[in-house]
C-alpha cells in the first residue's frame, strides 16, 4: 500500500516561511475555493492555513538552540479525525494515504478538529468548512506538469530542501532511505495515530580538526628529513618544497 | 476547550428533555402497579411530553448555530458505524419523535391493549411507547455523553464519568421540572417527584465532584517534548509562526483568568446542586409550586455554569503548539 508523506528535515529548515506562504497561494487559487482571510489589513488579521512554521528555543541561555519547526496536518496512518466525522466528509483514501476533507460534504461542526491532537485543521470562517493540507493532491497527480513539477507546492518553494515528499511505504523511496538513516521520528507518538510525516532530527554540525591534520603526515620530503624544514610562514612554491 | 453556547444549550436542554420524559414515564410505571394514583390522560401526561418536546425542539434549535453549514445537517446522520456525533443525530429524533407520540396517545386517549401481564396489568400502546422512549432516552445520553468520552486525548472527558454525569445531570434537572409541573398540574404527585429528584440530584452532585476530584489529579501526558520530538527539558515557543489569530487559537481555549475559572467551579457547584437542593427539600410535598418551580430555575442556570465549565476545563494538547504570538 502506498502511503505519501512529508518528511521534515528539522536540521535544515531555517523558518524562511516560504513553504507557508507558498502553500497559501498554490491552494487559495485551486479549483477547492479560495482561503478567505478576514481583516487582512486590520487589527487582528486572522485566516485558514494548511500549514505554519514555529520556532522554538530549546536550552537555556548562553546553551540555547533555535529550532523551526515546520507543521501541517501529518496524514495519520491512524487519523482519530476521520471516524468521529459524522458527515463522512473527512476520510482517507485508500490508494495513497493522503487524509482529505470533501468540501461538499463537511456541515462545520469541528469535531474531526477537537479529535486531532496536532491542531493542524483549521476551519475557514468564509466558507464554513474544515480545511487542512491534502498534500496538494490536485497537483502530485496532474499529468499536464513534469514529474519535478509534480510535487507539493511546499516542498517545490523550500529553499533549503528541508521538505522530502514521497512514499514513506515504498522501503527503496528517498524518503524511507531519509527515515531509516537519519532517526526519522513522528510527533506526540504517545497517542497512537501513527503520523505518516515523518520528522529528521536536529543535529550538530561541528568541524573536527586533529593537530596531525594540519600536517601533511606523509610528506616523503619530511619523512626523511633530507631538507632543512623551512618556516611556516616562509614563501613557497609548491607542495615538495614547502613544510 | 473553547466553550460554545450553542452546545451548552444544547446539552442542557435536551438532558431537561429527557429527564422529564423519564420522570413521566416513571410515574406511569409506578401507577401501572398501583403504587401511584392513576393520572388523568389528557391533563398530565400529554402536557408533560408537550413540555418536554419543548426542551427537546429548543436544544435541536441551538444544535443548528454550531454548524457551520445547518443546511447540509441531514448528511451527519450517515457515518453512525463510527461516529458518536452521527449516532446521536439519528437518536434525537427518534425520540423526540416517541416522546410525541407518546404524549399524542395519551392525550388522544388512544390505549388498545396490546398485552397483558401475569397479574392482570394490562399493557396499553402507552406503555410500549413510553419503554421506547425510555430506551432512546438512555441511548441518546449514551451517545451524548460518548461524543466527548471518546476522544482520548481529551483525558479530562476520556472517563465513563462523563457518561454517567450526562445521564444524572439530566434526570435531575428533569425530575425537578417534573416536580414543578406536578405542582401545578397533578399536586398529588409532587412528592413523588420531588424525592426522586433529591436522589438523583444528590446522586449527579456526587458524579460531578468525582469527575472534578479525578481531573484535579490529571497531569498531561503530551509535553513540548513529545509534540516537536526534541528532548531537552528546557524548551520555549518563540513563535508560534503568526502575529494575528487562527482557528486554532480561538477554537481551544477559554481565554479566561484561572480566578474565573474557579469562581464558574463553586458558581455551579452552589447553583446546580446545592441551591435546588435545599429548594426542593424546602416545598418538599408541600403544594406550593413556586418553590420547586425556583429550584428548577436556578438549576438550569447552575447548569449551563455545570456546561460551560466543563468545556473550559478540558486541556487540548494541540495548546502546546500555539502558545507564544510573535
Ligand atoms: S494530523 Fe490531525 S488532521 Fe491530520 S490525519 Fe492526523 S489527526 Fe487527522
Ligand atoms: S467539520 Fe466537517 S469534516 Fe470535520 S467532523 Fe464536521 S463534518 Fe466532518
Ligand atoms: S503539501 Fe500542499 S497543502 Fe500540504 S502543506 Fe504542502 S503545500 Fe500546503
Amino acid at each position: 500500500m502506498t502511503q505519501l508523506a512529508l518528511v521534515i528535515e528539522i536540521n535544515v529548515c531555517v523558518g524562511c516561511q516560504a513553504c507557508v506562504t507558498n502553500c497559501k497561494e498554490r491552494n487559495t487559487s485551486g479549483a477547492a475555493g479560495p482561503m478567505v482571510d478576514q481583516n487582512p489589513y486590520g487589527k487582528d488579521p486572522t485566516g485558514t492555513f494548511f500549514n505554519r512554521v514555529q520556532t522554538f528555543e530549546v536550552g537555556e541561555f548562553p546553551h540555547t538552540e533555535t529550532v523551526h519547526f515546520p507543521k501541517s496536518c501529518l496524514h495519520c496512518e491512524d487519523p482519530p479525525c476521520v471516524p468521529v466525522c459524522p458527515t463522512g466528509a473527512s476520510y482517507k483514501r485508500k490508494e495513497d494515504g493522503i487524509v482529505l476533507v470533501d468540501y461538499d460534504k463537511c456541515i462545520g461542526c469541528k469535531y474531526c478538529s477537537w479529535a486531532c491532537p496536532y491542531g493542524v485543521r483549521e476551519f475557514d470562517e468564509a466558507q464554513k468548512i474544515m480545511k487542512k493540507c491534502t498534500l496538494c493532491v490536485d497537483r502530485i497527480y496532474d499529468t499536464q506538469m513534469t514529474e519535478e513539477e509534480r510535487r507539493p507546492a511546499c516542498v517545490r518553494a523550500c529553499p533549503t530542501s528541508a521538505r522530502l515528499f514521497g512514499d514513506i511505504h515504498d522501503p527503496e523511496s528517498a524518503v524511507s532511505h531519509a527515515i531509516r538513516e537519519a532517526g526519522g521520528y513522528q510527533l506526540m507518538p504517545e497517542w497512537g495515530t501513527n503520523p505518516a510525516n515523518h520528522y529528521l532530527p536536529r543535529r550538530k554540525t561541528r568541524m573536527r580538526i586533529r593537530e596531525d591534520e594540519l600536517e601533511r603526515a606523509d610528506n616523503p620530503l619530511k619523512i626523511d628529513a633530507q631538507l632543512p624544514k623551512p618556516e611556516q610562514s616562509s614563501p613557497s612554491l609548491d607542495d615538495v618544497t614547502s613544510w | 476547550m473553547h466553550p460554545a453556547f450553542s452546545v451548552i444549550f444544547l446539552t442542557t436542554l435536551i438532558g431537561v428533555g429527557q429527564g422529564l420524559f423519564l420522570a413521566l414515564f416513571t410515574a406511569q410505571s409506578y401507577a401501572l402497579f398501583d403504587l401511584l394514583p392513576q393520572q388523568d390522560g389528557h391533563g398530565f401526561y400529554a402536557a408533560g411530553s408537550a413540555l418536554a418536546l419543548v426542551f427537546l425542539c429548543g436544544g435541536l434549535f441551538a444544535s443548528f448555530f454550531h454548524l457551520g453549514r445547518p443546511e447540509r445537517a441531514w448528511r451527519s446522520a450517515t457515518q453512525w458505524r463510527t461516529s458518536w456525533l452521527s449516532r446521536e443525530v439519528i437518536v434525537l429524533p427518534a425520540f423526540m419523535g416517541t416522546v410525541a407520540l407518546y404524549g399524542l396517545a395519551h392525550g388522544l386517549d388512544w390505549k388498545p391493549v396490546l398485552a397483558t401481564l401475569p397479574g392482570g396489568i394490562a399493557v396499553d400502546a402507552t406503555v410500549v411507547l413510553g419503554t421506547l422512549g425510555t430506551l432512546l432516552a438512555f441511548a441518546l445520553f449514551l451517545c451524548t455523553g460518548m461524543i466527548y468520552a471518546c476522544l482520548r486525548f481529551l483525558r479530562e472527558w476520556h472517563t465513563p464519568l462523563t457518561v454517567i454525569n450526562y445521564v444524572l445531570l439530566g434526570g435531575a434537572s428533569g425530575f425537578t421540572l417534573a416536580t414543578a409541573f406536578a405542582a401545578v398540574a397533578a399536586p398529588e404527585l409532587t412528592r413523588f417527584f420531588g424525592g426522586w429528584a433529591l436522589i438523583i440530584l444528590l446522586l449527579g452532585g456526587v458524579g460531578r465532584v468525582a469527575s472534578l476530584l479525578r481531573n484535579r489529579r490529571l497531569r498531561p501526558l503530551s509535553a513540548l517534548q513529545s509534540a516537536i520530538g526534541i528532548k531537552h527539558p528546557h524548551i520555549v515557543q518563540t513563535t508560534q509562526g503568526f502575529m494575528g489569530g487562527s482557528f486554532n487559537t480561538r477554537e481551544f481555549f477559554h481565554r479566561r483568568g484561572r480566578l474565573f475559572l474557579r469562581s464558574i467551579r463553586w458558581l455551579f457547584l452552589v447553583g446546580a446542586f446545592l441551591l435546588p437542593a435545599l429548594l426542593l427539600a424546602a416545598g418538599f410535598g408541600g403544594a406550593e409550586a413556586g418553590l420547586p418551580i425556583a429550584a428548577f430555575v436556578v438549576q438550569y442556570f447552575g447548569l449551563l455554569a455545570e456546561r460551560w465549565f466543563f468545556f473550559a476545563q478540558a486541556h487540548h494538547p494541540q495548546n502546546l503548539y500555539y502558545q507564544s504570538v510573535a
